[in-house]
């Protein structure tokens, strides 16, 4: 998909005036952070489990060459194939031709935000392969011709009533005076239109969420079946992987496993997770005939031994973008490509460049909440610091932005001046604006008050009573 | 093509990493993590308990998460606490089960209405019975792995997924159940042997997608229920 990362202003604009997602955002709210904490109240080890699971990513991250190579030699020797992808073209090609190969006319497809990044729907659909959404969110939004808004719930800018719709305008076959007013006709609905998808289907593409070096298995985690169904009953199960899902053994996925769930949806284990090593065993009565795990850099190896390496040990659980203020105000589509909230935030400059998606970095209000939720301890608003530095040494911040900080760098390093103006426009605006104690409109600061009253200041700077104060108790 | 990608891609690697292929005594550091698997922390809330407490854990947290568990005490009881289950249910007694050993050795015809036909599930398998590896106390997780007599499918497709198990098998955490399968899943020269699919299973389908409510049923089984053949006394 194409990027409007650099729109972040408009869409957050549009975003706030949306009032069927303002009343889907309020559900999130109230949602993920209260069955988050709750999961993880009951479990008094999951601070300890965090540091083991940020250790075994690092250590797999300084060791990532051995890992990969480890893991191609065991899907290899279990009949299975690994491909390996350095841009998003070279991945679409690489499954474009598997299916060629098996003559594939239908694809089911389990979430993967990889095949997001890689825009792979669009190239199937070019070359005449009709690829299927089967995670209930993804299907809606493909049949929205949408994106995903939230990376573990594509769907959650949507209410019940834009869905309905959305499903009488696709199944036209069905009987246009059905009832779809509640979510479990939809979910019905969806049911048994994809059902048919699934035992059609000539190839099943899954993402991973972790790929085990040991017994070169791949790992998903899923609440539907989609992904199960997906790989299970067609020829062919394609896993799209990107490098750093390595993890050493399948103890150490275990361990992972059990931030993952608890940080995404609050659930102490999703319902499904399953671990998928090479093709149909002989004598299997089902299972597919081939297997194949396509993995894609597109930029992050480059990533290893730079500030941005921790991002590396992301485990896509949605936390930080459940817990932002920012993206629970403006929805994920505000962010403008595939990874919103503060991972892509982070992610997007590194993924499409910081000219296209040097607002992201600065749509934070650092309050640190992502980084204390996040289950791999990634330091996010550290890293958003890290691209509003490059953004202001590439010069890509706006002139006012520039010569302002230019300006209050100068009073700030010469702090004497700096009191002394600060007391007396304190005093000034607190003269000027005491009797109401607000300002509707300010010279310089239209931003601010044209959404809200600014507050008058109560006449004395913090440095000065504070000086006051100290006297006092001297004497 | 593909193996100047695979060699760009490892050495980009190395180079952000500044050094070249991993020397020989990382190497063997590494392998021998590998071929020594090790628990990292468990944790204690299934690990600390007794097994006869692990079991009554596993049914707890299963029935959290809508698994219904019927607790019979000899395998003479499960045809009629399947039976019940379907009747009480308001489903038809039509079946299809995974053709293990185990679950042949369960007397189907003390309960004739039962209509059982073992094999691999297809499309209008209303309900299905199939055994598990193991049960995981610590989430209520069944595992199951698939081989022969053990098709993945029949895990997904029936609307109604029946798992008939014995209490021996519930262990307490993930790890222990890697390491029963590492123990009893292996090739002629000895070595670890993976099975193409292992599933765990914690509860019937799901999906929260429209409007984050909870709807059981997406695509896997709207219904799961355990058959627990529990004949090892009760915990104390």
């Amino acid at each position: 998909m194409k990027a409007t990362s650099h729109s972040f202003k408009e869409n957050a604009h549009q975003a706030l005036g949306n009032a069927n997602l303002q009343k889907a955002l309020n559900l999130m709210r109230s949602g993920f952070p209260a069955r988050r904490a709750a999961a993880i109240a009951r479990l008094p080890e999951f601070e300890a489990l965090r540091e083991e699971g940020k250790a075994i990513k690092d250590h797999v991250l300084e060791n990532l060459d051995f890992y990969l190579e480890t893991f191609e030699r065991n899907v290899v020797a279990r009949g299975g194939q690994v491909h390996w992808s350095r841009t998003p073209q070279e991945a679409r090609d690489t499954v474009l031709a598997i299916c060629r190969g098996l003559d594939a006319k239908t694809v089911t497809k389990g979430k993967s935000m990889i095949a997001e990044e890689i825009a792979l729907n669009e190239h199937l659909e070019q070359n005449g392969i009709t690829p299927v959404e089967t995670d209930l969110g993804e299907y809606i939004i493909q049949i929205r011709h949408e994106y995903p808004s939230h990376i573990i719930a594509p769907a959650i800018h949507l209410v019940k009533e834009q869905i309905a719709q959305s499903f009488r305008d696709t199944h036209t076959n069905l009987d246009p005076a059905r009832l779809l007013e509640e979510a479990p006709t939809l979910v019905a609905e969806a049911r048994t239109v994809l059902r048919q998808k699934f035992l059609a289907a000539d190839v099943g593409i899954t993402g991973a969420n972790f790929c085990v070096a040991e017994t070169g298995s791949t790992i998903i985690v899923t609440n539907e079946g989609n992904g199960d169904l997906t790989q299970t009953l067609p020829k062919a199960h394609i896993v799209l992987a990107s490098l750093e899902k390595l993890v050493p053994t399948l103890e150490d996925a275990s361990t992972i496993l059990r931030l993952l769930a608890r940080s995404a949806t609050g659930q102490d284990f999703s319902a499904y997770t399953t671990v998928s090593t090479g093709p149909r065993r002989p004598g299997d009565m089902d299972g597919p005939e081939e297997y194949h795990v396509v993995f894609l850099d597109n930029g992050r190896s480059a990533m290893l031994g730079t500030e941005f390496q921790d991002m590396l040990r992301c485990i896509r659980c949605g936390a930080c973008m459940n817990h932002c203020p920012v993206y629970a105000t403006v929805g994920g589509h505000a962010y403008g490509w595939v990874y919103p909230g503060p991972m892509g935030a982070v992610l997007t400059p590194t993924l499409v460049g910081v000219e296209e998606a040097g607002h992201l970095p600065n749509a934070s209000t650092f309050c640190g909440k992502c980084e204390s939720v996040c289950p791999m301890k990634i330091p996010l608003p550290k890293m958003m610091r890290h691209w509003r530095e490059r953004e202001y040494e590439k010069k890509l911040s706006p002139a006012t932005y520039r010569y302002g900080l230019g300006l209050w760098a100068f009073f700030a390093k010469r702090p004497a001046l700096y009191h002394t103006l600060a007391e007396w426009g304190a005093r000034l605006l607190g003269a000027v604006g005491g009797p109401r104690g607000r300002f509707r409109s300010l010279p310089l600061a239209g931003g601010w008050t044209a959404g809200r009253d600014m507050p008058a200041p109560e006449g004395r700077s913090f440095q000065s009573l504070w000086a006051e104060r100290q006297r006092k108790k001297a004497t | 093509m593909k193996e100047e990608a695979r060699s760009q891609i490892l050495g980009s690697i190395r180079r952000a990493l500044k050094r070249g292929p991993v020397d020989e005594e990382r190497q063997s550091a590494l392998e021998e993590r590998l071929a020594n698997p090790r628990p990292n922390l468990i944790p204690a809330r299934a690990a600390s308990l007794q097994h006869a407490a692990q079991v009554d854990l596993f049914v707890a947290m299963a029935e959290e998460v809508q698994t219904t568990v019927a607790r019979v005490s000899s395998i003479a009881e499960v045809p009629g606490a399947v039976a019940d289950y379907l009747a009480q249910s308001n489903l038809p007694s039509r079946l299809v089960m995974t053709p293990e050993p185990q679950l042949d050795e369960i007397p189907w015809d003390t309960r004739p209405m039962l209509e059982i036909r073992r094999g691999r599930a297809e499309d209008g398998d209303a309900a299905g019975i199939t055994g598990c590896f193991a049960a995981i106390a610590e989430t209520g997780t069944l595992m199951l792995t698939s081989g022969q007599r053990n098709p993945t499918r029949n895990n997904f497709l029936p609307d109604t997924h029946i798992v008939v198990m014995h209490r021996d098998q519930v262990v307490g955490t993930y790890e222990d159940g890697w390491t029963q399968l590492r123990a009893r899943q292996h090739t002629a020269d000895g070595a670890f042997a993976m099975p193409r699919t292992v599933n765990f299973i914690t509860g019937p389908s799901r999906t929260g997608d429209i409007e984050q409510r909870i709807e059981l049923g997406a695509h896997g089984p709207r219904r799961l229920h355990i058959v627990l053949i529990d004949n090892g006394g009760t915990s104390p």
